[in-house]
């Protein structure tokens, strides 16, 4: 089996706790950290490849090194923590099982990027991983792990755990700061394209996604050779893939980041239900476009996926057998964009409803012909002409389930019936 | 100072200047809903769509900053089809209830769909249906949230210039709800700009609302009289359809840009503070009192026996009470009539109002008068004050008193003495254009025209002269009070013959010397300070601001 980081001590009972968090070596990244010189942990950092799992995928170290350095004003760490893209919940068992490892990566960057306050925003319907979280948080303040003058180092960090409210709008970075300053979690217009010099509260802020910032201590343990090893060339480490749909054992897998497709759903996650034969795979939450049975050779890595012409996104991949209608897959995902937009931009308020409304129709029967190519249009008009990328995220998948499956839905529009529910 | 190329014309603007701004210079306009110069950015509608060259996609022209050799399209397949579509976004849900709706005609929607959609409707869906529609949210606006574009302008109005907030987006998606908060009114004392920044009909002005349709509808540029601020205004008149509107002439007043004094807004008391102009109790008829009533009586009458009242005392024995309504021209005339002509002393111009003006740090000033600066600039008052001249008065030492508008005997003057020296007076010539207890003390009415029917300037309270002009005739046999004074003047065998105002303001230029260098001409249309200094350029009276609502 391959090596696990984040999830190596899942199976060790109260691993969630601070006293065996330490016996198994916890924050010792911290005490090793303390005493570094800042720069030559985020060179490492950088060295290590570590990128974004929130979906982005972007460098981190690069990303602090966006910070300024010579501010008056206070900097802030936020943790993003919203998980609301579906088919995702792998920081849910970050959360829950280890939430002292994601403290110490929230340590550790604080430390690199000289940041003293730093909030976790945790989706709304995570309440218990948000007491756990509350609890961990306590019990480090308990053992000056934070606060003031944590260690001896003279080095402070106060941690704020804020639950979200129920938007998938505010796991968007923007929209998650609007969100945490009391705002509606409308995402900010870009440029700055990075909150890193006018964040939260305006001043300059690091915000990461609840996995990338867990690896930072093993990094800093472990060192940034062998973690850039575990990966491909350009996405060092491991990834958690959350698994779902039709195969025998869904759940969480911790696997180097360019792992084969194939060898996630046969390998790990036992296989497809019954032996059937898949026949469509969402590689990265419902956002990236869908894979087809021909494209399961894909290695899961950001820079691959990207070139198979999907999105490695949050790493949530949900696999499908061929008794899955694709018109019923389209239109659930169309649902939930339409649901979920933020209604700030008129092409995606407007767009993603529409072509949601059209879908739905077809799926029910009641679809012309034309409605394909109308719902086409309606998706290429919403993308890259928004504030932030949800219009993309929608209008991406559902496109790629009208141009790859499009014979279902022309037999949908044909026979008002369909095709895969009645032969299966 | 970045030059760039937007259509193939060069341009130079300051550091800063957005895509749109810049194109404005050159004559282009880029379509847009939610930015509006005055307020920040929100970059949401996504119709203000620019090619620029070497970019991957469309940018939008409200967000995008000019660059050293930037080169713009606004005109391209791509933008075109980009606004199209944009457009079919907007209109998806829209109920397209124009007939009924009251924006029609000045509405965004449709300007921007003749000139940038065009389309066939692909649109077969159900429209989402929202709560409030023809819901009023406050004593001025009505909403209709069917109808809203979701732009935001109205929401970053009350959260950046009255700093209010009163208004939110609520909800996602295309359930999106513009409202009031819960338990709160739009009740801010600027609300009704709301409506000039909406670029549709979700809020309308429920004072205009199904009045008269707006394409009937003539437009003056003018002053608010309201206050000292004197912010520019557009007095929007009825002159085509008079059985529309219960007879109002004056239908609305509009802010009109002017950088130096109310931006693009202006507050609401001044915005719907004109009813006076065609309200039932103007005086539409000279009067002249015949035992112990007033008569109707002829300009010709009326004026001889004024004449005959003025030459039968001595100067010493008149009081004059001007009035800081009265323009420059007017109050200039005043001064020549009264002080220069006859000799008279006793000149006053200002009664303390009842109750307090209630200034803000925004707009509003304390000072309810457009001229009270100016009146001070041209000499008045002469010796006294108002209290002054009644205390005379009251004393018996006047035989007559000329009051302009004032209502003496609804002000803050001490009540007892305004009636003892009105009992006391032989003769009072009341001049003015509404009716009140004052003008039943008359014994002569001389009807004069309010600011919506006559030119002229005022000088606000920062030495700023602006013009006014006449939108609609004077009511009835009502004459500008210039002309009154000039009538008057002639009566007395002075010698006058003023042909306008601009005749007149050119010989205040020559004689007030803090007028001087001022003409028409250099005011323009944004008005300028006293103490005007002319440079050695050329004057170029300042391009008229054409846009109403954008």
């Amino acid at each position: 089996m391959p090596e696990k980081i984040l999830t190596k001590h899942f199976d060790v009972p109260g691993f969630r706790e601070l006293g065996v968090y330490r016996q198994h070596g916890g924050y010792a990244a911290v005490e090793k950290a303390l005493g570094m010189e800042p720069a030559a942990i985020q060179d490492e950092i950088k060295r290590a490849n570590l990128v974004g799992l929130g979906g982005a995928g972007f460098p981190a170290g690069v990303k602090w090194g966006f910070v300024p350095q010579n501010t008056p004003k206070p900097k802030y760490l936020v943790v993003n923590g919203d998980e609301g893209e579906p088919a995702t919940f792998k920081d849910r068992y970050l959360l829950e099982y280890a939430p002292h490892q994601l403290i110490e990566g929230m340590i550790i960057c604080s430390y690199v990027v000289g940041i003293h306050k730093a909030y976790v925003y945790v989706r709304g319907e995570y309440v218990k991983q948000i007491n756990i979280l509350r609890h961990a948080v306590e019990e480090a303040k308990a053992e000056n792990l934070l606060g003031e003058n944590i260690l001896g180092s003279g080095f402070h960090l106060d941690v704020v755990v804020h639950q979200g409210a129920g938007a998938y709008i505010c796991g968007e970075e923007t929209g998650l700061i609007e969100s945490l300053e009391g705002k509606k979690g409308w995402p900010r217009i870009k440029p700055p394209f990075f909150p890193a010099a006018i964040g939260l509260f305006q001043c300059p802020t690091v915000i990461n996604n609840v996995e990338t910032l867990s690896h930072v201590p093993h990094i800093v343990n472990n060192g940034a050779e062998w973690f850039a090893s575990l990966g491909t060339e350009k996405n060092g480490g491991t990834r958690v893939f959350a698994v779902s749909g039709h195969v025998r054992k869904p759940g969480i897998y911790e696997l180097p980041i360019g792992t084969p497709l194939r060898e996630i759903i046969y390998e790990h996650a036992g296989g497809v239900r019954d032996d059937r034969p898949v026949k469509a795979v969402i590689p990265g939450g419902s956002s990236s476009p869908v894979l087809t049975a021909d494209q399961l050779d894909t290695n899961m890595d950001f820079i691959s996926l990207r070139n198979a012409g999907t999105m490695g996104g949050s790493g949530g991949v949900v696999v499908m057998d061929d008794t899955t209608c694709m018109v019923d897959i389209c239109a659930n995902i169309s649902n939930f964009y339409a649901h979920e937009s933020c209604g700030q931009c008129t092409p995606c308020r407007e767009g993603t409803s529409w072509a949601s409304k059209i879908l739905n129709r077809i799926l029910e029967g009641a679809g012309r012909m034309e409605d394909i190519d109308e719902a086409i249009r309606i998706c290429r008009n919403m993308m890259g002409r928004t504030v932030c990328l949800l219009a993309d995220g929608a209008a991406m998948p559902i496109l790629s389930y009208l141009t790859k499956f499009r014979r279902e839905f022309e037999y949908h529009v044909e026979n008002s019936e369909c095709d895969v529910k009645k032969s299966h | 100072m970045p030059t760039l190329t937007i259509d193939g014309q060069q341009v130079t603007v300051p550091e800063k200047t957005n895509v749109i701004e810049a194109a404005k210079t050159l004559g282009i306009e880029i379509p847009h809903y939610c930015y509006h110069p005055g307020l920040s950015v929100a970059g949401n509608c996504r119709m203000c769509m620019v090619e620029i060259e070497k970019a991957p996609k469309l940018a939008i022209g409200c967000f995008t900053p000019c660059t050293e050799g930037m080169v713009v399209f606004t005109n391209t397949e791509k933008v075109k089809q980009a606004r199209k579509d944009v457009l079919e976004f907007l209109l998806s849900n829209h109920p397209l209830d124009c007939p009924v709706c009251d924006q029609a005609g000045e509405c965004w929607l449709q300007i921007y769909y003749m000139q940038h959609g065009q389309y066939e409707s692909r649109m077969m869906e159900n429209k989402i249906k929202k709560s409030k529609k023809a819901t009023s949210i406050g004593p001025h606006v009505n909403l209709d949230q069917e109808r809203c574009v979701l732009c935001g302008r109205c929401v970053r109005f009350c959260d950046e210039i009255t700093k209010t907030h009163e208004l939110g987006i609520f909800g996602r998606g295309n359930r999106e709800e513009l409202d009031v908060f819960p338990g709160k009114q739009l009740d801010n004392r600027y609300s009704g700009n709301v409506v000039d920044i909406c670029p549709v009909g979700a809020l309308t002005d429920r004072d205009f609302r199904f009045q008269v349709r707006v394409w009937y509808l003539g437009v003056q540029d003018s002053v608010c009289p309201g206050c000292s601020r004197g912010c520019n205004i557009q007095i929007h008149y009825n002159r085509n359809r008079p059985h529309h509107g219960h007879g109002r002439r004056v239908a609305r007043l509009k802010p009109r840009y002017n950088s130096h004094v109310n931006q693009f807004w202006m507050c609401d008391e001044g915005r719907y503070g004109y009813k006076f102009v065609d309200a039932g109790d103007r005086i539409i008829s000279p009067m002249l009192r015949r035992g112990a009533e007033l008569q109707m009586a002829t300009w010709g009458e009326t004026l001889a026996a004024s004449a005959e009242r003025i030459r039968a005392v001595n100067p010493s024995q008149i009081g004059v009470i001007a009035w800081p309504q009265l323009t420059n021209e007017e109050l200039y005339l005043v001064r020549r009539l009264f002080v220069d002509g006859l000799g008279c002393k006793n000149v006053s111009f200002s009664v303390p109002s009842k109750k307090d003006g209630g200034g803000d740090d925004f707009l509003i000033t304390a000072d309810k008068n457009p001229n009270t600066r100016g009146a001070g600039e041209i000499g008045l008052p002469i010796a006294d004050s108002t209290g002054d001249i009644l205390q005379a008065a009251s004393r018996g030492e006047f035989k007559l008193l000329h009051i302009f508008g004032h209502d003496l005997l609804s002000s803050g003057l001490d009540q007892p003495l305004v009636e003892s020296a009105l009992a006391a007076t032989e003769t009072v010539i009341f001049q003015g254009s509404n009716s009140h207890l004052t003008v039943d003390r008359a014994d002569i009415v001389l009807p004069s025209a309010t600011f919506a029917e006559k030119s002229g300037s005022f000088t606000n309270f920062e030495g700023r002269v602006q013009r006014i002009h006449e939108a609609v005739p004077p009511l009835g046999d009502a004459l500008p009070d210039w002309q009154i004074l000039n009538r008057m003047a002639r009566a007395l065998e002075m010698g006058w013959d003023y042909q306008g105002t601009e005749h007149i303001f050119k010989e205040l230029a020559e004689n007030v010397a803090a007028f001087s260098g001022l003409s028409y001409c250099v005011l323009g249309d944004q008005g300028e300070l006293l103490g005007y200094k002319p440079t050695n350029e050329a004057h170029i009276p300042t391009e008229p601001v054409t846009t109403v609502i954008i």
